[in-house]
């Protein structure tokens, strides 16, 4: 285990963003933490990135205590914010070297360094940008190719694909399938996005603090049955009773919006249409996605 | 005290000589205030070489204070977030730091000795490097005051109010506007307790050692602002360092 986290908790006065959470990432994985913003993930990334200790409980990094032990949790985590964190007047190149000095390197292995990691985020020929000037997705290349610069284990991500455009998340995807694959760095990153999460290797979804499941996409949808359908009411509420007197399901609603877990979901739409006629205003059906997981593990919504 | 020690001083440093060059024009602009202050008082009051020495301190005062605002903007723009997740120990990170204010305050404060034959005084290489010396020392103080007031604030606004309310009213009662001998009772032992009397002193006895105005004499002068410098940094350093459950960053 290249990551340990054991029973973390953590309190702002008497608020308690983590409430016991225990998990563990294998080296070379593709980690996810999964859940809406203010679910704690933010709390979680600053302590597994040593700007904070927890109130109580421990997590390791490579067997370094991220509390006790910063200095050396540091040396092998490569952090990448939410926020930028690049100086804004500076080169690309400026930044990278100026982080390799606070990393205490020089020399050969500085300039190896910043032009492997150039070349690993496509960036060659944006070195002598000032990095003002990049737009948001390079922006984000060059905040990886610098917590690259050291050969992190782990590379720990908070919300990367925030704030980007679809293909850029794609591509940025793609960055990290590549990154894993060759260099065997392991990635942590929180998300609320859906797409991002499912192309982790394995989740963590985490609701006010707390675990509510945790394993491969795959195996996390399987929980849920079948299809889920999707119909809009103006009478939730009484058509979910009637649904559920009918077909023996369990209706959530939410909103105007009724949703139902079932198989063969096809053959179920024909039949709740033909028996309520007129309380439907439009039903939909897709395969289970993780936002239904964690709808029926939680109530509540991801995003 | 090794690589992974000075390498991130250097660069900390380093990195403020760039913008600084990047945007010299504005922060050139922070120069104007006390040579306008100088030409006006001192014209009017008919002693150009009086109002030297404080003029030199107020500037170099500004501007150090003004350069540290940067770590408030290190803070807004992420920066300083690299810095607190980078195994580089958090004495070289605040070293780095006031080392490259003060580097700009000096290099500002540098600027103004232009003005030294204007106020009357003829100029010598010896005079120059002490100047120089006294007016670095004077910086890193002033920087590292800075560092303390940066670190707990989150806005730029506090800095005004701490410039205005707190180290202006010093200044005034430093020896730039009256002396030592001008000042009645309470207010001269005001004066004596004010350490930024001493830095004034310094330079107004490096510029005329013939002094019989009862400012404190040079060596005591030098010292008192040294250990006010060394002290600050100390204990910004210790700040800096302290343990949080609350996100630094």
């Amino acid at each position: 285990m290249i990551l340990q986290a054991e029973n973390l908790t953590h309190l702002y006065g008497s608020r308690k963003a983590l409430d016991g959470l225990s998990f563990s990432v294998s080296k070379g994985e593709i980690f996810g933490l999964l859940g809406p913003n203010g679910g704690g993930k933010s709390t979680l990334f600053r302590i597994l990135a040593t700007m904070m200790s927890p109130t109580s409980g421990s997590a390791q990094v490579a067997g370094f205590d991220v509390a006790t032990h910063a200095a050396e949790v540091r040396r092998r985590i490569g952090v990448v914010f939410q926020t930028q964190s690049l100086d804004r007047k500076l080169t690309v190149e400026e930044n990278l070297i100026a982080q390799c000095h606070l990393f205490g390197m020089s020399g050969a292995r500085l300039k190896a360094r910043v032009e492997e990691c150039l070349d690993k985020m496509r960036l060659t020929d944006r070195r002598a940008d000032v990095v003002d000037t990049l737009s948001g997705g390079l922006k984000r290349r060059v905040e990886i190719a610098k917590a690259l610069l050291h050969e992190p284990e782990v590379l720990l991500m908070d919300e990367p694909s925030t704030g980007l455009d679809p293909g850029v998340r794609r591509e940025l995807s793609d960055h990290m399938q590549e990154l894993r694959a060759k260099g065997g760095v392991t990635i942590l990153l929180t998300t609320h996005i859906l797409e991002e999460a499912d192309r982790c290797d394995r989740l963590l979804l985490i609701h006010e603090g707390r675990r509510v499941a945790e394993g491969t996409p795959a195996e996390l949808k399987a929980k849920v049955g079948g299809d889920v359908v999707v119909m809009e009411s103006e009478a939730p509420d009484g058509l979910a009773e009637k649904v559920k007197a009918r077909f023996a399901l369990e209706p959530h609603v939410n909103g105007n919006h009724m949703r139902v877990e079932i198989a063969n979901g096809h053959r179920f739409i024909t039949e709740v249409i033909e028996a309520f006629p007129g309380a439907i205003q439009s039903i939909a059906l897709h395969k289970p996605t993780l936002e239904d997981v964690f709808l029926d593990e939680t109530g509540a919504s991801i995003s | 005290m090794n690589r992974s020690f000075w390498l991130p001083v250097y660069t900390l440093w380093r990195r403020d000589l760039i913008r600084f060059w990047r945007e010299r024009t504005r922060v050139l602009g922070f120069l104007g205030t006390p040579v306008i202050f100088w030409l006006i008082v001192g014209s009017g009051f008919g002693d150009m070489a009086y109002f030297f020495p404080g003029t030199l301190t107020l500037s170099v005062m500004f501007s150090a204070i003004f350069s540290m605002m940067s770590l408030i903007e290190d803070r807004r723009e992420g920066f300083l977030l690299s810095m607190m997740v980078s195994p580089a120990p958090r004495a070289s990170m605040v070293l780095g730091k006031v080392l490259g204010s003060s580097t700009l305050a000096w290099i500002q404060a540098l600027i103004l000795l232009a003005f030294l034959p204007l106020a009357g005084f003829t100029v010598t290489l010896p005079l120059l490097a002490k100047l120089a010396g006294t007016l670095f020392l004077i910086a890193f103080t002033f920087t590292s005051l800075g560092f303390l007031f940066a670190w707990k604030l989150d806005s730029t606004q506090g800095f005004h109010a701490i410039m205005n309310l707190v180290l202006f009213p010093l200044w005034m009662v430093s020896g730039s506007l009256f002396t030592m001998a001008q000042a009645h009772g309470p207010m001269q032992w005001l004066m004596r307790a004010n350490p930024l009397t001493y830095a004034v002193a310094a330079i107004r006895r490096i510029l005329n050692p013939a002094l019989t105005d009862g400012s404190p004499e040079l060596r005591l002068s030098i010292l008192v602002t040294l250990a006010c410098g060394i002290s600050l940094w100390l204990v910004s350093t210790l700040v800096a360092s302290s343990k949080t459950t609350r996100s630094q960053a």
